[in-house]
């Protein structure tokens, strides 16, 4: 069955609170998830107070500075610092998003709440496992698969038909969605979430590619597929603005259109 | 010890499910046009005495859009519980189980939900 408390080893107890800045007239206060998997301990929330007019605007420009200046041992992935890379996706003021595209003053009230991203295998910190996610990525086998002789040059795409990964293509596979998604939350050992469903499509849809049918085949099951309600959690979180659970119900389209 | 791709990939898929869900909407739509129809006409027959219910009743289309009503109620809240238990339930024998047990339950209802119709349309 569903479970509705964490475990015992996962529920967060209170953390240490480190100093406030001294002369800060501007400050926010960050509650940060933390978890050592080497001490034996329960995750536990730590606070650290910021000098809004000593840091960048984003949350990400925070956990630098927390990282630099503070507490050496707080651990997160980040790379691009600009929405591209995917890498610091996780849960800000209870959204999932990325931390450096998320304004520290977006967040309304004196605190920011920092978790990992929902219903994860926690590493350390704000790092969790991608393991299956990436896994579930290659199952769809994101790559151009065609049947007919090779072009000379290139593969050619009208304007129209390119127009069609709009969209689409604009994933960075930050698994925000995915790990919004309640269905994904219960059923991630089967179901593909949204990520990986809309990455589906993104080749689904693309005018070049030649293995569509195979590709349905694969994605019609009760799990993979159609454990998808629309809640539409994914389309509400997308950092990007995507809309993965339009992308989902195209794909359902195609699997009754091609029974007709 | 088993790759992630392995267990992703496991038994492959089980290339079903569209049925299911299109069967879903269907009723759905067929549901709101059948339930529309019965309560216009009970609001239609407040009022009305047993005899006059009955003789609405023998009324071949009151009685063919009455058991259509029963069928598609049935079949859809069974496809709508089938899918609460696989979302919820997740130890494999369980799930087996309830999904019998709801399937049964289920056509055990409109069985006699068509029966009853059938009684009251047919009977003197």
């Amino acid at each position: 069955m569903a479970e509705f408390a964490l475990p015992k080893n996962s529920r967060i107890e209170a953390g240490k609170s480190h100093a406030r800045p001294e002369g800060a007239s501007r400050t926010k206060t960050f509650r940060i998830y933390r978890y050592e998997p080497e001490d034996g301990k329960n995750p536990h929330i730590d606070t650290y107070t910021i000098d809004l007019d000593d840091c960048g605007p984003m949350v990400l420009d925070a956990l630098i500075k927390i990282k630099a200046e503070t507490d050496s041992t707080l651990t997160f992935r980040r790379s691009c610092r600009e929405g591209i890379c995917g890498s610091c996706s996780m849960n800000i003021d209870g959204h999932n998003t990325l931390a450096c595209t998320k304004a520290i003053e977006d967040v309304a009230g004196d605190d920011v709440t920092v978790y990992p991203l929902p219903h994860m295998s926690v590493i350390k910190d704000l790092v969790v496992d991608f393991t299956q996610f990436w896994a579930q990525y290659e199952s769809i086998e994101p790559w151009l698969k065609t049947y007919s002789t090779d072009p000379a040059k290139e593969r050619l795409q009208s304007v129209d038909d390119r127009e069609e990964l709009d969209g689409l293509y604009e994933c960075i596979l930050c698994a925000c969605c995915s790990t919004a998604c309640p269905s994904y939350w219960w059923n991630s050992d089967r179901y593909l979430g949204p990520a990986v469903l809309l990455q589906a499509y993104r080749w689904i849809a693309d005018s070049r590619d030649e293995a569509t049918g195979e590709r349905l085949d694969e994605l019609e099951d009760p799990f993979k597929l159609y454990r998808c309600h629309t809640i539409m959690n994914c389309t509400n979180t997308c950092p990007k603005g995507l809309n993965p659970a339009k992308a989902i119900g195209e794909i359902k389209k195609l699997v009754v259109e091609r029974r007709l | 010890m088993q790759a992630a791709i392995g267990k992703v990939r496991s038994r492959g898929s089980a290339r079903s499910g569209a049925g299911t869900w299109k069967a879903q909407r269907f009723t759905a739509i067929a549901n709101l046009l059948l339930v529309l129809w019965f309560v216009v006409n009970a609001i239609a027959m407040a009022g009305a005495t047993y005899a006059e219910w009955v003789a609405w009743f023998h009324s071949p289309m009151t009685a063919a859009l009455m058991i259509l009503l029963v069928l598609s109620t049935c079949y859809h809240a069974r496809i709508g519980l089938q899918e609460v238990v696989e979302d919820y339930v997740h130890h494999e024998i369980g799930k087996v189980a309830i999904l019998v047990g709801i399937t049964l339950v289920a056509a055990l209802l409109a069985t006699a939900g068509v029966v009853s119709v059938l009684m009251i349309a047919l009977g003197g």
